[in-house]
């Protein structure tokens, strides 16, 4: 441990040395993501993290991450508890602007049009409305199946039937839950199961084309079956949107993603393709935790 | 028992053991019995409640048959040719009562939603106090408020308005009433785990409509009830319309007009020197039940929207 | 339709804004209905009747001429009804609500208990001072007595009180009792020990807002026949001689402050009103320096408890 500790601080200069813009992140990823680029064919940049720290209060709960996203792809973020993957999760649709005391530094950029999300001139539900969220435990609305799937549209002010008929359908559709529950759409949505929850959950986001989902441990409250369906889905969603995921479970990270960033007491510690870090990883804590070493 | 415990290491013999046991044994059951005999005490205050009213009653109802007491439209038992119709004190209490519900639940509906969803933690327990000191105040000061301050002020709006009338005295109840309806609604209200919110904002919804669509439905039982509760206030409510309404009959649904109500007919005749077993004092009690009655009604009615609309979040 | 493009997300959310910023407005004049209509009846009451406000007017009986009259008599007789009140309430209340917390098992009795308390919390005043009329003044012959009125608001403040018993007891964690049942103490040490003392600043609370809530009752008092004239006292409480109490004053007649602020209310003439005034502006006064205390304790004892 402390040894580990000691290491980092002598890495840390060279990593702050390199502090690259979206452009850079797109062109050229940082020191961590070498692996990728070593890779010729790295998928375009949906959105990056350029030096972004979070305050909760005096805590700083991350320090200086500088991460890719690519689009079209799976993202994962594994690490044991309290190292701060949800944390950095929430900041990318600014869950956090909700409590008070929080406070961003640096940035956290949407390509293509390179925006800052964490800019305070621009409105968190702007934000939340381009980037769609799943969490943790299933949340559905205390409303019927049909209209936790139209919520997104209503909210847009969305009033034509026909439209939400085609849209909740499709996006039902697209969290493989039609076939479960296209006869009983007016039911309430408390009376699924956890994963289909789940999975409405998922509809909830697709139904208003999200440009990016963000999972939050998406199975941890959830059943293995469950699990591998909700597993299986993401691996169809990966084709039309860009896919951030957060998990501690090390063997999903590997199932579903394709590029995995492993982070440490709020700190980036490594980032590369998935099969790449869980076979060869770079630096010795990555390797030290998906050994099982420690975590 | 504390000097026992305490008297000495030296080991007990068998027998000293099992007495004292016995002793603590004999102490715990009457303590026990004791505590039983004080929650008792509740269930005899509401035997006691309906013995009175049904027993007066039942003496009140062998002169007056039950039937006109529900149909006469006429109440003057204090005058030589009686009449015992609860209707005009019924019309007096709806409508006072109506009034009440019309000013508190937008209101206090209104102040919940604030205070849950919209306010700083540090408005709302700033706000929080005031609202209880507004519904700690005697409802005999609101009385006087209405009668001095509010339907003075009514007058101007609306010429011609009677001195005593329901519509000031509802105003104020509804007034009156709103910290028992926003208090209630906001417990509910904040009762809704966040993760649902979250799921909500998370979406791009404003405060408003996560308040709206997401908070208000899941909340739905218990802002129903506070709601419940609020109108049974007002049906009791004595000393508001006792001293702003007017203290005489109306057979009216009209707001504007001068009535009385069940309760502040009680307080009237409580006010006079009847005869205990007269039929004017066994009139009180018939009205009493009439009004036990109705805000049972209204209880057994809140039991069941707790039951039927509460969420499993 | 939904649109995908940028602009059109941000005029949407423009418009939900615009709706938030109405809702948010509409609130906050909602709440300052609440806290003008406050400050309006209270400083209404302290300029009407600030010129009564003298020391005199504590001290003197009501009197048939306005400038003369005083509280003397109301405030003394709600004094003395309050700790009827207090005597008989307290007790019975936090007896019930442990029993029902700490030995109670459910079952139909208890059920029967629970639901019981909840109705009552919802019967209005005035049938308490029915139910007062009909057994204690009648049944059991006290008559229209200092001791009729208290027992009657003690019964109507005891659902509160049992419901604060009950709130404060279930805060405690089951971790101090196990702790104490492990040292072999029994039900009832566990109790006196633990469970009354650590919930001592929420008990107090539910008694003193029960309290406040009785000073200000009128109707239950008119009901059980309080009078509305009084110029005379109760005797004293304390006596002369060995054992120094003296108990003659439950059987006296009484009147009350909200009762003799109701009298002056419904009389017609001004004088009389700026009476109301200054009585009302003490009554509120009484509540407002019972719930300070109640809101005070809640914040300050309370915080010393941490589990």
């Amino acid at each position: 441990m402390v040894g580990n500790i000691a290491m980092r601080s002598i890495d840390r200069p060279d990593r702050q040395a390199a502090t690259p813009t979206a452009a850079s992140v797109a062109g050229a990823p940082n020191a961590h993501a070498r692996d990728a680029r070593s890779l010729p064919d790295t998928p375009p940049v949906k959105a990056a993290a350029e030096n972004f720290s979070f305050y909760y209060g005096q805590f700083q709960a991350l320090k200086s991450i500088t991460l890719p996203v690519y689009e079209k792809h799976v993202t994962a973020l594994i690490g044991p508890s309290g190292c701060g993957k949800s944390t950095l999760l929430r900041a990318c649709n600014r869950m956090h602007d909700l409590y008070p005391g929080n406070r961003y530094e640096g940035a956290i950029r949407l390509l293509p049009d390179n925006t800052n999300l964490l800019d305070p001139a621009v409105d968190p539900i702007e934000v939340r409305m381009r980037i769609g969220m799943v969490f943790q435990k299933p949340n559905p609305f205390p409303k019927s199946i049909y209209e936790n799937v139209a919520y997104g549209l209503r909210i847009r002010g969305e009033k034509s039937r026909s439209v939400l008929d085609g849209r909740v359908e499709e996006a039902l559709k697209g969290a493989a839950l039609w076939a479960e529950v296209a006869h009983r759409l007016n039911e309430p949505a408390f009376a699924l199961s956890g994963g289909q929850q789940q999975r409405l959950c998922i509809a909830r986001c697709l139904a208003t084309d999200p440009e990016v989902l963000l999972f939050d441990e998406p199975t941890s409250a959830l059943d293995p079956i469950a699990t591998a369906s909700i597993e299986e889905l993401i691996d169809q969603l990966r084709q039309k949107v860009t896919i951030l995921i957060v998990t501690h479970n090390m063997q999903q990270a590997a199932r579903v993603s394709d590029f995995t960033a492993y982070m440490y007491l709020g700190e980036l510690i490594e980032f590369g393709r998935t099969r790449q870090l869980f076979v060869n990883p770079v630096r010795r804590e990555t390797e030290d935790y998906i050994t099982g070493r420690f975590g | 028992m504390e000097s026992l415990e305490s008297a000495s290491f030296e080991p007990l013999r068998v027998s000293d053991r099992l007495a004292r046991k016995a002793l603590r044994n004999t102490k715990e059951r009457v303590i026990e019995a004791l505590l039983f005999a004080a929650a008792g005490v509740s269930v005899l205050t509401t035997v006691g409640i309906v013995w009175v009213l049904v027993s007066e009653s039942y003496h009140f109802f062998t002169v007056v048959p039950i039937w006109s007491f529900l149909t006469d439209t006429m109440w003057t038992p204090l005058f030589a040719d009686a009449h015992y119709g609860i209707l005009p004190l019924l019309a007096g209490t709806l409508t006072t009562s109506l009034v009440a519900v019309v000013v508190a639940i937008p209101l206090g509906t209104t102040i919940a939603i604030y205070l849950s969803e919209f306010a700083r933690p540090a408005v709302r327990e700033a706000v929080k106090p005031f609202l209880e000191l507004l519904g700690g105040i005697p409802s005999i000061v609101y009385g006087y408020f209405a009668l001095i301050v509010v339907i003075p002020l009514l007058q101007l709006l609306i010429p011609g308005l009677p001195g005593f009338n329901m519509l000031g005295a509802g105003i104020v109840m509804g007034i009156a009433i709103i910290p028992y309806v926003s208090s209630l609604a906001e417990d509910a209200m904040r009762a809704v785990p966040m993760s649902m919110r979250e799921g909500s904002y998370a979406m791009g919804g404003t405060k408003f409509q996560t308040a709206v669509r997401v908070v208000i439905p899941a909340a739905l039982s218990g802002i129903l009830s506070a709601y419940i509760l609020g109108v049974s206030r007002a049906v009791g409510e004595t000393m508001i319309v006792a001293v702003a309404a007017g203290m005489q009959p109306n057979f009216t649904m009209n707001p504007m007009e001068p009535a009385q109500t069940i309760s502040a007919y009680i307080v009237q005749v409580a006010l006079g020197d009847l005869p205990h077993g007269s039929i004017g004092y066994q009139s009180i009690f018939a009205a009493g039940l009439s009004l036990m009655l109705m805000t049972l009604l209204l209880n057994v009615a809140g039991h069941f929207v707790r039951r039927r609309y509460r969420e499993a979040y | 339709m939904i649109p995908a493009d940028l602009s059109g997300i941000q005029r949407i959310i423009r418009r939900n804004k615009r709706r938030d910023l109405i809702f948010a407005i509409f609130g906050f004049i909602a709440l300052l209905i609440g806290v003008l209509t406050f400050l309006a009846l209270f400083l209404q009451m302290a300029f009407a009747g600030w010129e009564r406000l003298t020391p005199e007017f504590f001290t003197s009986f009501p009197s048939r001429r306005a400038g003369q009259a005083g509280i003397l008599s109301a405030w003394v007789g709600s004094v003395l009804v309050m700790l009827v009140t207090a005597v008989s309430a307290v007790p019975l209340g936090v007896a019930a609500g442990v029993y029902l917390e700490e030995y109670a098992t459910r079952s139909l009795v208890t059920d029967l208990i629970e639901i019981n308390v909840t109705n009552l919390a919802g019967v209005p005043s005035i049938v308490y001072g029915l139910l007062a009329l009909g057994v204690f003044v009648y049944a059991f012959g006290l008559g229209q007595s200092i001791l009729s009125a208290g027992l009657t608001l003690g019964l109507l403040i005891l659902p509160v009180v049992i419901v604060a018993t009950r709130e404060a007891i279930r805060s405690i964690p089951q971790h101090i009792r196990e702790g104490a049942y492990a040292l072999g103490a029994t039900r009832w040490q566990v109790t006196r020990d633990h469970i009354v003392p650590y919930s001592m600043p929420g008990i107090l609370t539910g008694v003193i807002i029960g309290m406040s809530r009785a000073i200000g009752e009128t109707a239950p008092v008119i009901t059980i026949g309080a009078l509305t004239f009084i110029a005379f006292l109760p005797e004293s409480p304390i006596g002369p001689e060995f054992p120094w109490l003296n108990f003659e004053w439950l059987k006296s007649g009484f009147t009350v402050m909200p009762i003799q602020m109701f009298n002056w209310t419904s009389r017609p003439e001004e004088a009389f009103q700026q009476n109301a005034a200054a009585a009302g502006f003490v009554l509120v006064l009484m509540t407002l320096a019972m719930n300070a205390i109640s809101i005070w304790i809640r914040y300050h004892l309370r915080k010393d408890i941490k589990w």
